[in-house]
């Protein structure tokens, strides 16, 4: 087979068609789709996510499901939170404004830590433990908070700063791309994929996981530590959960004990599966998860300038997991050709 | 009323390992532990209230919780199956806006009602043709499904609520000996599910489906057609208690029940059903039901924060799976 016929027998190439046809359909009826400034806008909507969906696709490729994260996002956004709002009252000063960041990543991981322990001292399906956790975590956040929200005003304006300021913008009477710039949480969300494909693909940890997903039987008979790799996938989707609870609060500017993280869960999953990462374990890529992320967004983005009203979205979003589910499916198995005859 | 539960100890076998004795056989039975629960928590509820103990009140209090129980009765056949359906509290949501709309616009109500049965029914075909005919993991279908249902749900009704006719609302309350309506139609259907699964051979193919699908394929069981038509009866079940919910609440919203389905696969495993399939009773999810209601109206009773019962109902989960899965192992040795 050429080269080219194998780089499109590849999952992430369906994906990639469809981000492409997604966008020329769109920019052929509004052409400001095409746009740098909507890039940014694209690019705004899906950090959170991306962060989210690198833990889970390491949980999922270790043929397990995280659940909780959401909750993991809700909880830890809420400790940081409460942190600043607390400081000053409690300690006489201000935390330095980054502390937030550590605190959320550490605490994401602890009740990540939680979820592997459970799963792998008890051996239980991750699916019914993440369950669990997801309610409990929730029901903390609610605890801890005591129901009340972070408001505004609490939360350091250098962690607001991250969703709209950048290292580097275009300047404004630049010819081409004017004022364009890409926010920190962008950077932060394509360098934690950068570090995940790195640790996937280039570590033997990473390798591990694939091998515990494809084959548990097999896997320990050959040497892996499947009790350590699986509480350190855990772990790690824990804590960029937490990652993504600290985003959430730069990008919203408030932490809700209610909504924060409600649901992220299932935007994450969607995402990863749209990216073609197998829900049996042992296959995914980062490249294709960040291929699913960014369709999402595109989805999201063009729903507003195409006119369609706000209540639609959410029929959209399920619309587009399903046919997504549809052409990964064919293209698995036949190669992209495979759209032929769909098409046909 | 799973007899065959009992039969599959190894009693039989040649070598003669000796009979299990009886008290073990009831406690691996997978509802065990939800029945134990169940106890000790009306126990712990007196304790807490001496109003606790008002089984007016506590029935008052099931009628909330009786759209989700009924569906997780179905729910559990369908787990028990190998499969897994996150849709149905967007079928109930989608099905309920279906039918308050077609009312409001002008049609007879009863026809109102056939239309919505009949929107849940597709919605279950649906899903039986993603997981079926095109053999994708059902979670995932389920998912893609459930953000679909409630989007066209919040399509048709937007972000008002469409109110029902006054002589329409109140089916809970609707006394029949003294039970609420809702509860009654929980126990019957439960009743008929549960001789369904536990003794025909329909339902004990279900089981075989959810041991092992292959085999039970080889052993000349169409398992598609049995799927099938535990999708049609989730999605049709479920649209039945949307519009349940819409007559208990008035008006009918697009967020009705949201995230009704996880409480769904929550009554499910805190009934002992095991989520790979195989392995489960509709006795368990009735009582786990019944263990939802009793731990949440206590801590209502008791004061509790309501955030707190979030709390312990994830803890109640993951401990009664840690419970049953080690009474299980012991006993296997």
């Amino acid at each position: 087979m050429s080269a080219l016929g194998t780089l499109f027998r590849r999952r992430e190439a369906g994906i990639l068609v469809m981000i492409v046809l997604f966008c020329l359909f769109v920019g052929l009826q509004k052409p400001q789709f095409l746009t740098l400034n909507q890039l940014r806008i694209i690019l705004l909507l899906t950090p959170l996510i991306m962060i989210g969906a690198m833990g889970q696709m390491m949980v999922l490729v270790a043929r397990h499901v995280d659940l909780s994260i959401g909750s993991i996002l809700g909880f830890s956004a809420m400790v940081s939170g409460m942190l600043y709002r607390f400081d000053e009252t409690a300690f006489g000063f201000n935390v330095p404004w980054w502390t937030g960041i550590p605190l959320s990543v550490l605490v994401g991981a602890i009740l990540g830590f939680a979820n592997g322990m459970l799963v792998q001292l008890f051996r239980l399906p991750a699916i019914i433990v993440t369950l669990g956790t997801m309610s409990l975590y929730r029901g903390l956040t609610f605890i801890i908070s005591d129901a009340k929200q972070i408001d505004r005003q609490w939360i350091p304006t250098e962690i607001k700063g991250l969703s709209s300021t950048s290292i580097f913008t275009v300047p404004k009477d630049f010819p081409i791309a004017g004022g364009f710039n890409i926010p920190w949480i962008v950077m932060i969300a394509f360098g934690v994929a950068i570090l995940t494909h790195l640790f996937l693909a280039h570590t033997r940890i990473g390798r591990q996981i694939y091998a515990i997903g494809s084959n548990p039987v097999a896997a320990p008979l050959r040497g892996i530590n499947v009790a350590r790799v699986t509480v350190l996938v855990f772990t790690i989707s824990g804590a960029l959960s937490g990652l993504a609870g600290i985003m959430y609060a730069s990008r919203w500017g408030f932490v809700n004990p209610s909504n924060t993280g409600f649901g992220f869960e299932f935007q994450v999953i969607a995402a990863v599966v749209i990216g073609g990462v197998s829900i049996n374990g042992g296959v995914g890529t980062v490249l294709g998860t960040v291929l699913g992320v960014l369709l999402l967004g595109c989805v999201a983005a063009a729903l507003p300038l195409l006119g369609i009203p706000g209540t639609s979205q959410a029929a959209i979003y399920g619309a587009v997991i399903l046919v997504a589910l549809l052409i990964d499916r064919t293209v698995r198995q036949q190669g992209i050709v495979g759209l032929k005859r769909v098409r046909a | 009323m799973t007899a065959a539960d009992a039969r599959s100890t190894p009693s039989t076998m040649r070598d003669a390992a000796p009979a299990r004795p009886r008290w073990q056989v009831l406690l691996i039975r997978p509802e065990t532990m939800t029945f134990i629960l169940l106890v000790l928590g009306v126990i712990a509820g007196s304790l807490l209230s001496p109003f606790f103990l008002d089984i007016e009140y506590i029935l008052s209090s099931f009628t909330l919780y009786a759209e989700f129980s009924i569906v997780a009765l179905v729910l559990t056949m369908v787990i028990i199956a190998g499969e897994i359906d996150l849709s149905p509290a967007a079928n109930m949501a989608l099905s309920a806006c279906v039918f308050a709309w077609l009312q409001q616009a002008g049609l007879p109500i009863p026809l109102a009602i056939v239309v919505g049965l009949c929107s849940g029914l597709l919605m279950g075909a649906l899903n039986a043709y993603f997981v079926i005919g095109l053999q994708l993991p059902s979670i995932i279908v389920t998912i893609g499904t459930l953000t679909l249902y409630r989007g066209l749900a919040q399509v048709i009704a937007g972000d008002k609520s469409i109110r029902v006719p006054d002589w329409f609302i109140g089916i809970d309350k609707i006394m029949i000996a003294g039970i609420p309506l809702p509860v009654v139609i929980f126990a019957i259907l439960a009743v008929i599910l549960g001789l369904v699964l536990g003794g025909t051979i329909y339902g004990r193919q279900i089981y075989q489906i959810g041991t092992n699908e292959v085999a039970a394929r080889h052993a000349g069981i169409r398992s598609a057609r049995i799927k099938l038509s535990l999708f049609l009866l989730i999605g049709l079940v479920a649209a039945a208690a949307g519009i349940m919910t819409a007559s208990r609440l008035g008006s009918v919203r697009y967020d009705l029940g949201l995230g009704g389905e996880l409480q769904m696969v929550l009554m499910a495993m805190l009934g002992g059903t095991y989520i790979f399939g195989g392995r489960g009773t509709i006795l368990g999810t009735f009582l786990a039901a019944w263990l939802l209601v009793i731990v949440s109206t206590g801590m209502i009773v008791a004061n509790v924060l309501p955030a707190t019962q979030l709390c312990v109902l994830g803890v109640l989960l993951i401990v009664s799976i840690i419970a049953t899965n080690f009474i299980y192992s012991r006993t296997q040795r």
